[in-house]
Parts: structure tokens; sequence; C-alpha cells
């Protein structure tokens, strides 16, 4: 099976890849059209701003490409942090739009009017719990619990009556706000299982099989 | 509250880790690869390495070394040491590194930490603000390992740097480095009272007491130790330990 992390210039591809080979997979890291259209598994990392990484994604020319491979092939995809927030519509952080897969707009956390305000800082950095909304999906399966990931992010999708149905993964900081999300073959979770421990490992087993 | 962050600081010297005291006097404490891969096993919250000897020397980031040790930690790695262009970051980046730690180039060119952070987002940049008190008592922030006085107030210039964009701010006390008695509870309270991005405590941790000090007296939003995961005893047998879970999750509260 071909799995393969998108290079679009953002994010430390490297962990991801090591993790993967720590669980015994193989993946290539490219940004190399030719080889991305051969996936049977993407992977979309992401650390930076929004903007940056959709011009990242559009200067290489992938949007087209990975449109076709997600929507029209149905290729397994995981969009992590970054690469989260660039499936939903827009993000407060940037004037681009997202990829449009699942319909969510990021947004800045904001705890003006919590009792303890002063205590939430931002960025939400560090290990927090992520409550599955379904706990049958195959992407939390035999993850330990609670499961707990790493966090480190200050834009993040929030649950609403429109978005129900795509909402994997909640969690708290300050307020609840949506950590993990599913259309079909679109994933995305907001943590970095990269970094994650047995948690990621354990998710990222799911993933790729 | 999530629990808060724990968080080893492991000092580079050449191939070997080692523990200095007020950023002098380092021993040799172990092989980093070793450190890394107990630290692992022990699923720390996460980890700091940095190298204490590249902006004094003035090389680069060693990254083929780093990417050794880097590749054995299935948790967040923050590095600094030597860092001042955006390659470096980039590179740092790719082979790993969640978090890069900008010292001495801040205090020197505060624009660059702006530039960092526009192209990498405030979340991948750290800024490590080292404070000692001068000659007349007064605390300052000094820079290349604590030689070089920045002749800049520890509060205003944390102010100035999360208004630049950096993501954290790691405050680091020299006078109490590796004497294990305290963090200086003071300074981390009149810098966190004004930040609104996280601070980590780091210089003087000695017991989990000194953790909760740091978070629930002071506002540290994460805790950051050397000496007291390295050495044990009184004699300081070199020795890799870390919190148990237990004792990590009494970090919540400031009861017992």
């Amino acid at each position: 099976m071909k799995i393969v992390i998108v290079d679009y210039d953002t994010g430390n591809v490297n962990s991801i890849k090591n993790m993967l080979a720590r669980i015994g997979a193989t993946s290539e890291i490219s940004g190399d059209k030719s080889i991305i259209e051969k996936a049977d598994k993407l992977i979309l990392p992401g650390v930076g701003t929004f903007d940056q990484g959709m011009r990242s994604l559009m200067e290489r020319d992938l949007v087209g490409l990975l449109q076709e491979k997600v929507m029209q092939d149905k290729t397994p995809l995981l969009g992590i942090c970054l690469g989260m927030q660039l499936l939903g519509l827009s993000s407060e952080e940037g004037e681009l739009p997202g990829l449009g897969w699942v319909n969510f707009r990021a947004k800045r956390f904001n705890f003006s009017g919590l009792e303890n305000e002063k205590q939430y800082k931002t960025p939400h950095i560090g290990w927090s719990e992520a409550y599955s909304v379904d706990t049958q999906h195959t992407l939390m399966k035999d993850v330990p619990a609670p499961h707990r990931f790493y966090f480190v992010h200050s834009y993040h999708f929030s649950a609403s009556p429109e978005n129900k149905s795509e909402v994997l993964l909640k969690s708290t900081y300050g307020y609840e706000f949506v950590s993990g999300v599913c259309k079909g073959n679109v994933l995305g979770v907001q943590f970095h299982p990269e970094k994650s421990h047995k948690f990621g490992m354990q998710l990222l087993k799911n993933f790729i099989h | 509250m999530p629990i808060p962050r724990v968080i080893p600081v492991l000092q580079l010297k050449g191939r070997g880790l080692v523990k200095t005291k007020k950023f002098s006097n380092s021993v040799y404490v172990g092989d980093p690869l070793n450190a890394v891969k107990i630290f692992n096993e022990k699923e720390v919250d996460e980890i700091v390495i940095v190298d204490i000897e590249a902006t004094q020397k003035g090389y680069k980031p060693r990254f083929d070394y780093l990417q050794d040790i880097v590749s054995e930690c299935f948790m967040p790695v923050s590095y600094g040491g030597g860092v001042t262009s955006i390659e470096d970051i980039r590179t740092l980046n790719k082979i790993g590194v969640e978090k890069v730690i900008l010292n001495s180039i801040a205090v020197q060119k505060p624009d660059f930490v702006k530039a960092a952070a526009e192209r990498f987002g405030s979340s991948t940049i750290v800024v490590s603000i080292d404070v000692k008190k001068n000659l007349f008592g007064k605390q300052e922030v000094y820079s290349r390992s604590g030689t070089q006085n920045g002749k800049k107030d520890p509060v205003e210039f944390a102010l100035m740097m999360q208004e630049y964009g950096a993501g954290e701010v790691l405050l680091h006390s020299i006078d109490r480095d590796g004497i294990m008695g305290g963090y200086d509870i003071d300074l981390i309270r009149k810098t966190a009272d004004r930040l609104s991005i996280p601070l980590i405590a780091c210089g003087g941790a000695g017991s989990i007491q000194d953790f909760k000090n740091a978070i629930h007296s002071a506002g540290a939003s994460a805790v950051a130790a050397g000496s007291m995961f390295v050495f044990h005893g009184k004699h300081k047998a070199v020795l890799i330990s870390y919190p148990t879970r237990k004792e990590l999750e009494q970090l919540q509260t400031n009861e017992y």
C-alpha cells in the first residue's frame, strides 16, 4: 500500500514518517504530483498559518489533484493540525478559502467571558483528552482510554447543527471545540498523533489499515 | 484545566549531555540518545533540547546529529541553540522538531522573531529568556549563555516577544539554574501575569512542590527541569527520572 505524506513545505513530515516506520509502515514524503497520484492513502500535515498552507498547496499545483484523489477516487486522507483546518471552508486566520471538504470554519480561541479567563493562554499547548462522538469509528479503535493527545494550536473548529454529522472528536480547553472530523474518506485531527506516543501510534495504525 | 506540562530540559555540549549550575560548571551526564530513549519510554509530555555551545562557538544547529536524537522521540521536541535563520527553522521542522527556541537572536534582532512567527506560525516559535541579576542586583535579560547583558527588563522583553508573535516564552532563571532550590516565583508571577501566551518556568526545580508553586502561585502554564530529572540523591548520582502519572495528576490542583 502506498502511503504518501504530502510535502508542501509545511509541517514536520519526518515525525510522521518516523512514527509510521515504527509501526511497520513505509511511507513516502512527496510534493510530486505523479507520486501523490498513485497514493492509496494520503496524509496532509501542516504547521504554520492558514493562508501560507493554502498558498503552498496552490503554488505546487496540488489543489486540483487532491480534489480529484479525495472527491472522485475517494482516497482516504488524514489531515493533521493545520492540515485538518485546511480541509474546512475558511479560517479567521486567513483570507484564502480552504479545500472545502468539511463544513467547518476555523476560529481563534476566545476566552472572554469565562470565569477563569486569565488561566487560558493561547496557543493551546499540551496534552488534552479527545472524546469520541462516534465510539464505533475505526480511527479510534483500541486507542488507550482516556484518549490523550498533544495539541498546539491557536485556531479551532466548532460544532454546529450544520456539521454535526462530521464531528468525530471533541476536546475542551476553556470551552468545547472539535478536535477530530470525518466525512467518508476525509479525516482530520487537530492534535499531533505523530507526537502522541502510544495514543497516536494506535490512531495511525488504524488509519493505515 | 488540562494537566500542566512537565518538561525535561537536556543540555547538549559536543556529543554529550551535560548539566550546568548557573550556566557554568557543566558536568557530563551521559549520552543524549540514551537519555531521550529513556524519556520516550517514560512517555514524558515533551522535551527541550538546547545546544549550549552553538551560539558561543558560532556554529549552526547540528541537523544530522539532532535528527538521530529526534527520531527517538514520539513526543514533541523543542530545540534551541544557534538558530539564526529562517532556513534553520525550516530544516529543524523537517527533521521533526516541533518548536524552535530562539534565544540570543531574539535579543540581538527582535525583528527576526516577527519574521519567524509570520513564516511558521506562532505555535512553532518559542522565545527563551535567560534572566540574571546584574552587578547592582537588578534582573536583566542575558544572551549568549548568560555572558552578554542585553540590558532589557525581563517582563517588558517577554511582552515584546509576545507582540512579535512568539507562541510561548521559556523563562529561565540563570541564578537558580542547577541548584534545585525552587523556582524564582516572583519573576515567574510578574511575567505570567502580563502574558496571554503560555509561560514555561525553568531554573531551580527540585521537587513536585516546586512545580505546584510555579503553576498555582505564579501562573506558569508548564514547568521545565534539568537537574531534577538527571540527578538523584544527595551525592547527585546520575539517574534519569520523571514523575509518575499520579504525581503529574496532582499538579492539577494545589492540594496534597
